[in-house]
């Protein structure tokens, strides 16, 4: 702090000093706590706020029971209530996402990492950024157009004979998980891609020569070197899955809802800004409690996953 | 057996490409169907309607406006308070800095539908209501951290020694600021400057909550499927897609200019070096 005003002198230091207040207190903490204070009250007209109905409680929050129907998880059925279970298939769907990203991603950033001779490095990453540079509303609407009803995905399959009859696409959670996958796939590419980047060649081939068959040059040297990538990955897209709100809207599907979709329900049709409140608290608990759970598990910090 | 492996990481590399590319052909192609609905199959018939009605279409014009609007606003203010955020990071250590080195990164990984929330409510007890303006200031709480982190890794290879030097010398506080920290920053600004433009052309969530009745881009193409599409929404695609290929491909020119530069130079140098053992 001194060496700042040594250098700076004091207009410049207060300046820096009244920049980051302003970003951090203002726009960040002062809000999450108004957003915390606001989904204890409840929902009350205009005319009767700051009146003796006015008071604190856990309302909003009780809101997310009652309204029980079955859930069917691996064939084991028992009641939930309805909003509950949107927001454990919200979590599920968003793990599943991550998975596949993974799945995807790995063998992709390998190559790029240590097959690819580098100077077709730029052109390939040129090519990949394209995608990623086209709007997430657009690219959710392109998967929209291709698995609806008449879409061309159906027409595809049955001109090559491969099913007889239309199949309809869009129900359950499946067309959100293929969409969130499509949308987000990049973001675990990246990290991943770092990660290995930096894992000396030496090593992978000192193994090969020791005998080692590739499986387990991956599972006992790249896969461990890659750790902080994969954690920087896989935080990034069940974050970015979970906070989605565009693509599951998008895609529409009555029979997969997600949990930020009953979020904006309550908000926007139902105008209850103080229930709204208390779901997007819950959301944001939620995603505290991943996060540092998944720094636990990686071991890693939050720089490692801001890289 | 290596060479075998080799392929198929082409071929993977392909396929994903393949992947990555066919959907937004698909939004593309359907832009030119003559179908009522936008899609590729069947095909009706070549058409241009759909891009005269994107022309008529005055609500699709204004969107573009207040989008372009709400992220020049957002890359004014996201760049500075990004930027002295990372300043005061760097010039700190220890728990102090661990902390507030955490709440600086904590908000990219808040779900843009809290962080809209938020904002609205906040600003809704002081009587400021809902609109655009909100929207630049829930995307500013998030995009500066993008900010802040690429001006962080630039400051990294800074070298005091030279503030020193200057001070030494008598330059005056400003001059520091202005003549050698912003010099060396200038990159790192430029690319958060970019970030930030493109974080906010493309943010949904945030603005959905804070907007009022106002549109941006995103949000009318969603408002758009939800009520009813025609294939406008895919000439508009196409255009965006075609203005995004566009600078990709200047891009890759430049680089590739700059590579060959480079590559000559220092053949120039060798020949250069030749030259010299040869005379000696």
């Amino acid at each position: 702090m001194n060496d700042l005003l040594r250098r700076y002198g004091k207009g410049l230091t207060w300046t820096f000093i009244g920049l980051t207040f302003f970003w951090l207190i203002i726009l960040v903490v002062l809000p999450d706590f108004k957003l915390l204070e606001s989904s204890f009250r409840p929902y009350l007209p205009v005319t009767e706020v700051g009146g003796p109905k006015d008071v604190y409680s856990f309302g909003n929050y009780l809101q997310i029971f009652g309204n029980e129907v079955d859930f069917n998880f691996f064939g084991l059925h028992f009641p939930l209530a309805a909003r509950i279970k949107v927001f454990v298939l919200t979590i599920f769907y968003s793990g599943v996402v991550t998975l596949i990203t993974f799945i995807l991603a790995y063998p992709l950033s390998f190559y790029l990492a240590k097959v690819v001779s580098p100077k077709s490095l730029p052109t390939l990453f040129l090519l990949l950024f394209v995608p990623l540079w086209v709007s997430e509303v657009l690219r959710s609407f392109a998967w929209y157009i291709i698995l609806t009803l008449k879409g061309p995905l159906n027409v595809f399959l049955m001109t090559i004979g491969v099913i007889s009859k239309e199949i309809r696409w869009i129900d359950g959670y499946s067309p959100v998980v293929v969409t969130l996958v499509y949308a987000y796939v990049l973001f675990m590419l990246f990290p991943l891609y770092n990660a290995m980047q930096s894992l000396d060649s030496n090593q992978i081939e000192a193994a090969d020569d020791l005998g080692a068959p590739w499986w387990r040059i991956h599972w006992r040297v790249i896969l461990p070197h890659a750790k902080p990538g994969i954690a920087s990955g896989a935080v990034m897209v069940f974050m970015l899955s979970a906070g989605s709100l565009l693509v599951p809207a998008i895609i529409n599907s009555t029979t997969g809802n997600w949990f930020t979709q009953t979020i904006q329900g309550i908000m926007l049709e139902g105008q209850d800004w103080n229930a709204g409140a208390a779901f997007a608290f819950m959301l944001l608990l939620f995603c505290t409690i991943a996060v540092s759970v998944a720094m636990r598990v990686f071991r890693v910090s939050l720089s490692d996953i801001a890289k | 057996m290596q060479i075998n492996r080799k392929f198929l990481g082409h071929l993977y590399m392909v396929l994903f490409l393949v992947y990555l590319l066919v959907p937004l052909a698909v939004m593309s192609g359907a832009a030119f169907n003559a179908s009522k609905l936008p899609t590729v199959i069947p095909w009706k018939g070549w058409t241009d309607q759909w891009f005269i009605a994107l022309y008529h279409d005055n609500r699709i014009w204004v969107a573009v406006r207040n989008t372009v609007l709400v992220a020049i606003a957002v890359v004014i203010i996201a760049v500075p308070v990004g930027a002295a955020g990372a300043i005061l990071v760097n010039s700190i250590s220890g728990r102090v800095r661990a902390v507030l080195y955490g709440m600086m990164v904590a908000p990219i990984l808040v779900p843009g539908v809290v962080i809209g929330i938020s904002t609205l409510l906040f600003w809704h007890q002081f009587s400021v209501g809902s609109g655009l303006h909100l929207s630049v200031l829930g995307q500013v709480s998030y995009i500066a951290s993008f900010v802040m982190l690429l001006v962080l890794a630039r400051l990294q290879s800074f070298d005091q020694g030279l503030e020193e030097a200057a001070l030494d010398l008598g330059a005056s506080h400003g001059q520091v600021m202005r003549r050698i920290l912003l010099p060396h920053l200038y990159p790192a600004l430029g690319a958060g400057a970019a970030i930030s433009f493109f974080q906010s052309i493309e943010n949904f969530n945030v603005t959905l909550f804070t907007r009022g009745g106002a549109d941006t881009l995103t949000v009318y193409v969603f408002s758009k499927v939800r009520s009813g599409i025609t294939p406008t929404i895919n000439a508009l695609a196409l255009l965006l897609i075609m203005v995004t290929l566009v600078l990709a491909v200047i891009y890759e020119i430049n680089r590739r200019n700059k590579a060959r530069l480079e590559a000559a130079r220092e053949a120039e140098g060798r020949r250069a070096e030749d030259a010299e053992m040869v005379a000696s």
